[in-house]
């Protein structure tokens, strides 16, 4: 019968990825109040260092599979080894980090299994026995719990920051070395280096106060509103995605999972919904203020001071107020 | 080239949402719905290399009546044709399910390229298109950025954590999960909305798609559907705007001391 929790553990450039033993920790808790054995599996070639550094925790196995079919990640390649090592270890339950990476193998994983993947959950709880998971729907502005259908194993990755992999209780795991069969035939992604987009010298990390402006400006040339703000109040300007994607400011002044991650003294957010991939960018500042009409918008669960009303009253008599204080 | 792109109908990304009585949904009577943000650039992308490439473009979306509004809008902007999944079968479908209707009914079409928004605005599940590609027996590639086509390969730009990037090429046909902001949208012109008249939009059921029932029983379902909880004690300020204004200038000097 299925039995036990097994861990994925990501890689990238020699180094294990953080966010993979936020799933350890979480592995460590659900085991202990159900009574499963951890184990966890990594893929690679060469990648001794990194096994044992992994076993340093406490799991009882980590499995590893050296094979050059696996020295870079590919969807098909991870998909097809890491449903060979369910079929030979029959965990009752795979945990994952929702990662870029998890995100793009874990779905079809699941999948040729006919399972569900219970992707990007921020908790869990244990109901009668059973696990139920809870995750944000609607970008954020609801949350759901969920719970598998049908027989094990069952697939769940938690959002990154869910967990703290920094409070994985240590212990000393057995190594296991396991195979798989892949050959070229079952890769169809070809991989390229990864690089790096040559990025202008705006560096926000080191900004005390910044104004952060979303798509609740409507328009680019509304844009200079909040600029003025920012001036006001000697402040950086910063943005959500959607307006770097529009180009109505550069793109090395987003924040967010796919841009800078920032921790202000002040971080106001202005017409900013709040959805977690921006939210992991800025929710380290010491204080956050959210201007935004929608008094349910996601920004207003982290913010310290929450302003409900419509941006364009509010922005411009904060500016009068700043330049009275700079007088 | 013939690429089919999958447009999901969700509500209005300014929407006012209610929990439904049963607590497991949304309500979603007076809602209005839009194309799925992330969909709307798969749309862009698929018109774009159909310009560059030639061949055809073909709007899919599965869902009640309603969402031929998000078939029409793509025909307005250029696709050729509509596919619309509709049979109350199809209602409540996780991505598995959902996915196993939608790779039935692309598989008796045929394609080059199948494309997906990478996430959807509702569920979020990012699921949709990775497992149409693992029923199809076809490579995919997820959070694309950008797509070449040459000789039968598709070369892809993915977007990595930590500004990272990389190129990725696999055989056609393939399955891609496009992100947000690629390109620079298109609106529909007068003349493509005049055009969009004389489109046709072709309506399959469960038994036209031929999807076996097995693979739409659940594989997860949702219990509850809440308001998330605060992580911090939000102190709320009111007033006229210039009230709010000396308010919040105030704490922010006196009592956070960021001044
Ligand atoms: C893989 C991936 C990576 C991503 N990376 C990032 C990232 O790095 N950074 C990032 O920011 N996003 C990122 N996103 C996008 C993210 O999911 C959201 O779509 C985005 O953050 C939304 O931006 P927004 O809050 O400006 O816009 P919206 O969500 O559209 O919010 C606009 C807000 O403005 C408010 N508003 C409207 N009018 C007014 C008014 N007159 N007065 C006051 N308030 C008003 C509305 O109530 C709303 O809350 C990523 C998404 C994915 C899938």
């Amino acid at each position: 019968m299925a039995n036990g929790i097994l861990v994925f553990i990501e890689h990238a450039d020699g180094k294990i990825n953080r966010a993979s033993y936020e799933a350890v920790r979480a592995a460590q808790l659900i085991g202990a109040q159900t009574g499963q054995e951890v184990s966890a599996i990594i893929f690679g070639e060469g990648i001794g260092d990194l096994v044992a550094e992994v076993a340093a925790k406490k799991i009882k196995t980590v499995y590893t599979v050296e094979n050059k079919w696996l020295r870079s990640y590919t969807a098909d390649g991870y998909t097809h080894a890491l449903r060979q090592i369910i079929e030979q270890l029959q965990p009752a339950l795979v945990l994952m980090t929702h990662t870029y990476e998890v995100r793009d193998f874990a779905p079809k994983l699941a999948a040729s299994l006919k399972r569900a993947l219970l992707g990007d959950n921020i908790s869990y709880k244990i109901e009668e026995g059973n696990l139920i998971f809870a995750r944000q729907i609607f970008q954020g502005k609801l949350a759901a719990d969920v719970v598998p259908v049908g027989d094990a194993p069952h697939f769940v990755s938690f959002q990154i920051g869910s967990f703290r992999g920094d409070e994985c209780e240590t212990g000393q795991a057995e190594v296991k070395a396991l195979t798989v069969n892949l050959d070229a035939d079952v890769i169809r992604q070809h991989p390229e280096e990864r690089f790096k987009e040559a990025r202008a010298a705006v560096d926000l990390t080191q900004a005390s106060l910044i104004v952060s402006v979303g798509r609740g400006i409507k328009e680019q040339k509304n844009i200079e509103i909040v600029k003025k703000l920012a001036d006001a109040l000697g402040a950086e300007l910063s943005a959500s995605r959607p307006i770097c994607d529009n180009e109505w400011l550069p793109m090395d002044r987003q924040i967010g999972s796919s841009g800078q991650t920032v921790a202000p003294k002040l971080y106001l957010a202005v017409g900013i919904s709040g959805a977690i991939q921006h939210l992991v960018g800025m929710k380290g500042s010491r204080t956050i203020v959210a201007i935004n009409k929608d008094p349910e918008a996601p920004i207003f669960e982290i913010a310290d001071y929450g302003i409900v009303g419509d941006l364009f009253e509010i922005v411009p008599a904060l500016t009068a107020e700043a330049e009275k204080l700079k007088q | 080239m013939k690429i089919i792109v999958c447009l999901k109908q969700v509500p209005k990304n300014d929407s006012i949402l209610r929990i439904n009585e049963q607590g497991n949904w949304i309500q979603d009577r007076d809602l209005t719905y839009e194309i799925n943000e992330s969909d709307a650039y798969g749309l862009e992308a698929a018109l774009q290399l159909k310009e560059k490439h030639g061949g055809e473009v073909i709007a899919l979306s599965l869902g009640p009546p309603r969402v031929q509004t998000v078939i029409k809008e793509a025909l307005a902007r250029g696709a050729d044709r509509g596919l619309h999944l509709e049979d109350t079968v199809f209602d409540g479908l996780d991505a598995f399910g959902i996915a196993s209707v939608i790779a039935a009914a692309a598989k008796a079409e045929g394609f080059d390229l199948l494309l997906t928004g990478l996430q959807s605005d509702d569920y979020g599940f990012a699921q949709t298109g990775v497992i149409a590609a693992e029923l199809l027996g076809l490579p995919h590639a997820t959070i694309v950025m950008d797509v070449e086509s040459k000789e039968g390969t598709i070369r892809v730009k993915r977007e990595l954590e930590s500004g990272f990037f990389q190129w990725v090429s696999m055989p056609a046909p393939a399955v891609l999960t496009i992100q947000s902001g690629i390109n620079t949208l298109r609106y529909a012109t007068l003349k493509g909305i005049m055009a969009a008249k004389k489109k046709e939009i072709k309506k399959l059921d469960a038994a036209a798609v031929g999807v076996d029932q097995a693979s739409l029983a659940p594989k997860m379902a949702f219990r509850r559907v809440y308001l998330p909880q605060k992580s911090k004690q939000t102190q709320f300020i009111e007033g006229t705007p210039a009230e709010i204004a000396s308010k919040l200038m105030d704490k922010l000097k006196n009592e956070a001391r960021v001044f």
